[in-house]
């Protein structure tokens, strides 16, 4: 461990800021990347679904 | 091209924006001497580049609507040679007139005389480039109805090289410095686009065309 | 002659067709989001409370973790979408159009990441935000390269042409690629030159680029999982007719 506090481990010697903004962003971009598909995966399968049963009915 | 020369109109506009902008700086900015002789490189090739840019959008679109390009594209003539005719025509109907009205303007904006031929042989090697690359952008986006600003976003990045290197260049030289290291870079930029980029424009406009 | 055709694995041709590679991607999946999220994890634990600082930097070194990798990747995503476009071109390979499409998104997240972190870690360190040097212009025209690919494909209705253009638009950005990678070489520029390269040992010691090496491999990780699932996506939107996209839909 290089820090001997949680403290310490957040401040980063002053450098606290850089170090979390940074991470905190790239934190928030990787999870955006990885939801966001997602979700477009369930509202397509939904969607499609929805014109099956059109398709379906029409017949 | 010589459409164009009829249509005196296009081959005005770019001229009459490239001076009209150029001079939108002193107006703008400040009128000082000294603060506009640093900005003028660096405002002559930007204002070069968006005369460039305005005229591309009509490069293929007046053949596309009329069925031309279609035609032109089926002839037994080689793709690459009417891409690379077509870039060289927007070259001396914008660029070349470009880089010989810039000296006026160099004028206007303080840019120290020791400088000026190096901007209009930078202007000379650079504008072609521009027109090259400029032709691919407006060859993808021909068969768009809005495609004159999706040009600029596809061709900016893309034009980012050629105006540092001018601009640059000119800047170097109106200090007094060496400047060939510049001027060769732009001309191997020239090089490699003069062979490169008719081939994207062809393939472009092939698939502009099957749209 | 049936010799002679059969060079490559069967799953290389499975993965040309949309449902053969849906099929393959399904299974790829999972192990592509564990492996990243654990690679992920412990790199960025590793990194952020057991490597040791750096002698000059002090503790704003350890944005390396998060910056290295993304860079390296934003590259290699552009490199692989418009290979992926060639291949689509020329081959006329669907599949390969739609891991282009899927790549641009991807990729320009992770140049926003790496000019975003870049320019943090740049102020402790040089001082400023922002400085136009080679490497960091470079690295902003491929974010707006990316731009222009994504505002092509969203510009035409149609999939096939867009995926066209827009492989068109990727191969003549391909130029840029270099001009980022050696930039550090050919001028002297504030930014430091390579940490990894291919025939040198890092000059870090290994409690340093160990971490780093764990967090590049994560970052591809998620590349790949990300892109599948994006390719899914998109393999199930352009392929809707077809009969075996019918029978998943209705299982689910």
């Amino acid at each position: 461990m290089q820090f001997e506090s949680l403290m310490s481990f957040f401040q980063m010697d002053g450098h606290g800021l850089y170090v979390w903004l940074s991470y905190v962003i790239t934190l928030v971009v990787l999870a955006l990347n990885f939801v966001m598909p997602r979700r477009a995966q369930k509202k397509l399968l939904i969607s499609l679904q929805k014109r099956i049963l059109r398709e379906n009915s029409d017949k | 091209m010589l459409l164009s020369f009829r249509r005196r109109s296009e081959l005005l506009n770019p001229l009459l924006f490239f001076m009209m902008v150029a001079a939108l700086f002193p107006l703008g900015v400040s009128p000082a001497a000294d603060f506009l002789s640093q900005l003028a490189p660096g405002v002559l090739w930007v204002c070069a580049l968006l005369a460039s840019l305005l005229s591309l959008d009509s490069l293929f679109k007046a053949d596309y609507e009329d069925g031309t390009l279609e035609q032109l594209l089926l002839s037994c003539e080689s793709t690459y040679m009417i891409a690379l005719a077509k870039a060289v025509a927007h070259w001396l109907t914008t660029g070349l007139p470009l880089a010989l009205l810039a000296p006026l303007l160099a004028v206007m904006l303080f840019l120290p005389t020791q400088a000026i031929p190096t901007l209009v042989v930078t202007l000379l090697v650079g504008t072609p480039t521009l027109s090259l690359i400029g032709a691919i952008a407006s060859a993808l986006t021909v068969g768009l109805k809005k495609g004159g600003v999706l040009i600029s976003l596809l061709v900016i990045p893309l034009y980012i090289p050629v105006l540092i290197f001018g601009a640059s260049a000119v800047h170097g030289a109106s200090q007094g410095l060496p400047v060939v290291a510049y001027i060769a870079i732009l001309g191997a930029m020239l090089a490699l686009s003069l062979v490169l980029a008719p081939f994207a424009i062809a393939a472009a406009l092939r698939v502009s065309v099957s749209s | 002659m049936n010799k002679a055709k059969k060079m490559m694995p069967k799953w290389f041709y499975q993965m040309a067709s949309p449902k053969g590679c849906y099929q393959i991607t399904d299974k790829l999946l999972p192990w592509f989001t564990l492996s990243a999220l654990c690679f992920l994890s412990v790199g960025a634990v590793w990194g952020l409370l057991f490597a040791p600082q750096d002698y000059q930097q002090g503790n704003s070194f350890r944005i390396i973790y998060i910056h290295v990798p993304s860079a390296l990747l934003a590259q290699s995503i552009y490199i692989t979408m418009a290979l992926a476009g060639g291949v689509g071109i020329i081959w006329k390979m669907k599949v390969a159009d739609m891991v282009a499409y899927a790549c641009a998104p991807i990729g320009a997240s992770m140049t926003f990441v790496a000019l975003l972190t870049g320019a943090i870690w740049g102020k402790p360190t040089w001082g400023s935000w922002w400085v136009w040097d080679a490497r960091l212009t470079s690295m902003l025209i491929l974010l707006f390269l990316y731009f222009g690919v994504m505002a092509l494909y969203s510009s035409m209705e149609k999939p096939e042409i867009a995926a066209k253009a827009a492989a068109i638009l990727g191969l003549v950005g391909l130029v840029n690629i270099p001009i980022i990678k050696y930039s550090v070489d050919w001028w002297n520029t504030l930014h430091q030159p390579a940490t990894f390269t291919l025939t040198e040992k890092p000059a870090m010691p290994v409690e340093m680029w160990l971490p780093l090496l764990v967090m590049v491999l994560g970052y591809y990780c998620f590349f790949a999982s990300s892109l599948m699932v994006r390719l899914r996506n998109e393999i199930l939107r352009r392929e809707k007719r077809a009969s075996w996209v019918k029978q998943l839909v209705a299982k689910v």
